[in-house]
């Protein structure tokens, strides 16, 4: 089994090795890194990427828009990806961003966990049938149970989530009250007694 | 008083690093601090009568099992050699997570001999192995068996009976990654299970030299007096190997140096010293002009810095018995004026670490403060601008920034890695091939180029903005905002140039393993000794803090 600091490594150097400069292949290489650590495969994505990096052509999209398409080719997942995440502050203002076809989305996945992470917000990545729930870097929720990862997403919608409850205010009621078993009723004289702060605040 | 942290500018220059000694900080010392109620215990010896065959030792507490495997095998003379390019050696070790099961040592058996081509898995945190030093190993074995003490003559030239010449750990190899480990308190601090091989192996190779004596001639063969072991230590030879790792790690470079910063401020700020502690400063002192005396190189260079070092602290002496008096305010402050107006920086460095000596209670807190969660620092802000940036490097960079990079000499040297053996070398740029493949360490000139780049913007943009068509600066630019939060994280000087000495980047990263007399071989490797001194593992539930001073 290869450790995780090995292959933080070896996708380091590969990544310069292809083209990228030293700091993008760093981000790459933490990416990665990141999702061997979830059980994603990685390194089999990116080795197959980088195999057809320089045989086809692949379009980057440097400044990211409300909606975005890319030209003929699919775009580039690790330089959509750095532009993410570089401008994800002012992406959060938009909600929601389209994409059309983008290669290797698992490529594109650590930059959008660590944007939710920058940002302290869920964010949603849908591409045809499939999705996943970015939750600050912390962990990926997704519906997608293949092994077998898509090469190409081509309608993509990724939500920037504003924090909000999962539950009702009803079953939240419920608990607080289930809750507050836990309390001791106050008697007049632990009202005086066992208080920190003083009894009168006017002295 | 409130006295300010040494400047970075003067700290974390080159030269300054290899001046840097070990102290009570030093993970060698926190790791005995901290292992010191462990239980230690022999559990495996088998050896054949030359010594071959397998050991292993443990440190244990409650349910938690530290072993440190050891393999024993034969190597012709003409197989030993220091350098990363052997692939014989006459052990080698592993530090196992827990008690090794019988199959777990027969697949070692088959992976920890081959050491960078073998596979070991996440049940092993650490990976060693050591050659004997022939002429020490053979004279004891001779002397002993012979039913005498060896030459301390000849011991004390050389200090180790073996010398390891790479301990690797935190996922190398296929071992278990750092944060698998993390959050295990009793290894709350860089390197303290390198540490802890380093310490096991020395006592097998008291073990190992006692065995064989007794084998050779079973009748007449007497021990190694615990005395004279005690005074022994492990020997390393260290290459370049472990240059760029304070290049890589910023963050924890930074903790490194702002804990021993921060303690020595700590320090010149008390108004008054008991007599007891300035009695223990003093008795330091004066104790540690015998590892001064007894460092022995055949390096031009160390022998200079020796002799110099020699005469600063026997000045300083002269000046701390004889005319200094410790009842005076603030008297570790106006010591530290006068080392840097009278003596050299390795003088004052040297005083610097004995300095730490009395304050167990200024430096154990800090102890605990030298690691750095360094994922946490990675993102760039890209949302500052361009002029926040500039700003930064102007103030923090000050001295870089006046490096002149279009002179040859200032760009003489690159780094790479050797496809042979994947370990980082240090070549002439002008000379050699290879440096298109350069690795990103030489810090000074691109940050300069970044800067130069950013004085010639028309505009203040925000860093994504000016990433767009920048990418191939941003491994500096991530530094540029780790600096501002970590003022010791960078080396303050020029990594690439005619002058560089790369040893520099060596010795600050062994002193703050714990190593001593340093013996540089060239300018790009050296030999040191580690734990000599230091308590043998029944002495270490009561030992003498101040071991170092007294070897």
């Amino acid at each position: 089994m290869k450790s995780l600091s090995e292959i933080e490594t070896t996708s380091k150097r590969a990544s310069k090795a292809i083209g990228f400069s030293w700091g993008v292949s760093e981000e790459v290489a933490k990416g990665i890194r990141l999702l061997e650590l979830f059980g994603l495969p990685g390194i089999k994505n990116l080795n197959q990427y980088y195999k057809l990096i320089n045989k086809k052509k692949f379009d980057n999209l440097s400044v990211i828009n409300k909606n975005n398409k890319s030209n003929k080719s699919a775009l580039c997942p690790i330089n959509l990806g750095i532009s993410f995440l570089d401008q994800i502050k002012k992406l959060e203002s938009f909600k929601k961003i389209t994409f059309s076809n983008i290669a290797y989305p698992i490529l594109f996945i650590p930059f959008l966990s660590r944007s939710s992470e920058i940002i302290g917000k869920k964010i949603l990545f849908k591409f045809d049938k499939n999705f996943f729930l970015f939750n600050f870097d912390v962990n990926i929720f997704s519906n997608l149970s293949k092994k077998k990862f898509p090469l190409i997403a081509k309608k993509i919608e990724i939500s920037i989530l504003d924090n909000k409850d999962s539950f009702t205010e009803r079953e939240w009621k419920n608990l607080y009250k289930l809750s507050e078993n836990t309390f001791v009723e106050e008697t007049e004289s632990l009202k005086k007694s066992a208080a920190g702060a003083g009894l009168t605040d006017n002295d | 008083m409130n006295i300010k942290l040494r400047d970075p500018n003067i700290i974390m220059k080159l030269s300054r690093l290899g001046s840097f000694h070990q102290s009570k900080l030093s993970f060698l010392r926190s790791f005995l601090n901290e292992f010191k109620d462990w239980d230690y215990n022999r559990d495996l010896f088998d050896l054949n009568k030359k010594g071959y065959g397998t050991a292993v030792y443990s440190f244990k507490k409650k349910n938690r099992v530290y072993s440190l495997i050891c393999f024993a095998n034969k190597i012709n003379d003409h197989e030993r050699s220091d350098r990363v390019i052997a692939t014989k050696w006459d052990a080698a070790f592993t530090l196992h997570d827990g008690i090794p099961k019988k199959k777990d040592i027969e697949r070692l058996r088959n992976e920890v001999p081959k050491q960078e081509v073998g596979r070991l898995s996440y049940k092993e945190l650490t990976l060693s192995r050591a050659n004997k030093s022939v002429r020490i190993f053979e004279h004891v074995v001779q002397s002993l068996s012979n039913g005498v003490q060896p030459n301390l003559n000849l011991l004390d030239k050389v200090g180790y009976l073996y010398r390891t010449t790479a301990v690797y750990g935190s996922g190398k190899f296929g071992l278990a990654d750092r944060f698998r480990i993390k959050n295990r308190e009793e290894i709350n601090g860089p390197f303290r299970l390198e540490m802890m091989l380093v310490y096991l192996v020395r006592q097998f190779t008291f073990d190992q030299v006692n065995h064989v004596a007794k084998n050779r001639n079973p009748k007449k063969a007497i021990k190694l007096d615990p005395h004279i072991c005690k005074n022994l230590g492990i020997g390393n030879s260290t290459g370049l190997g472990m240059a760029p790792f304070i290049v890589n790690h910023p963050t924890l470079l930074n903790n490194w140096i702002f804990c021993r910063e921060t303690a020595l401020k700590k320090i010149r700020e008390l108004k008054k010293v008991d007599k007891k502690d300035s009695n223990l400063f003093k008795n330091c002192v004066r104790n540690s002009i015998k590892n001064i005396t007894s460092w022995n190189t055949d390096s031009e260079y160390q022998l200079q810095k020796i002799n110099l070092l020699l005469h600063d602290v026997r000045k300083f002496l002269t000046f701390l018995e004889k005319k200094f008096d410790f009842q005076k305010d603030y008297p570790f402050n106006e010591l530290y004026l006068w080392l840097e107006k009278e003596t050299c920086d390795e003088c004052i460095e040297y005083i610097v670490s004995i300095m730490l000596e009395p304050f167990d209670e200024i430096v154990q807190p800090l102890v605990k403060k030298m690691s750095s969660d360094e994922e946490k620092y990675f993102n760039i802000p890209t949302d500052r601008t361009t002029k926040d940036l500039l700003s930064i490097i102007e103030k923090k960079y000050s001295n870089i920034l006046t490096i002149n990079f279009k002179k040859k000499e200032n760009q003489k040297k690159f780094w790479f890695i050797s496809k042979n053996k994947e370990e980082p070398r240090f070549a002439d740029r002008f000379e050699e091939q290879g440096s298109e493949l350069e690795q990103p360490l030489a810090i000074a000139r691109d940050i300069k180029k970044l800067h130069e780049k950013l004085l010639s913007l028309r505009k203040s943009l925000t860093i994504n903005e000016f990433l767009i068509d920048n990418s191939d600066l941003r491994h500096v630019i991530r530094r540029a905002f780790i600096v501002e939060k970590f003022p010791y994280s960078e080396i303050q000087d020029n990594t690439i140039g005619e002058n560089t000495i790369p040893i520099d980047m060596l010795r600050l990263k062994l002193s703050f393993f714990g190593a001593l007399k340093f013996d540089p071989k060239s300018d790009k490797w050296l030999r040191i000794c580690m734990f000599q001194g230091a308590p043998l593992p029944n002495e270490l539930k009561n030992f003498d803090d101040q071991w170092v001073y007294k070897s």
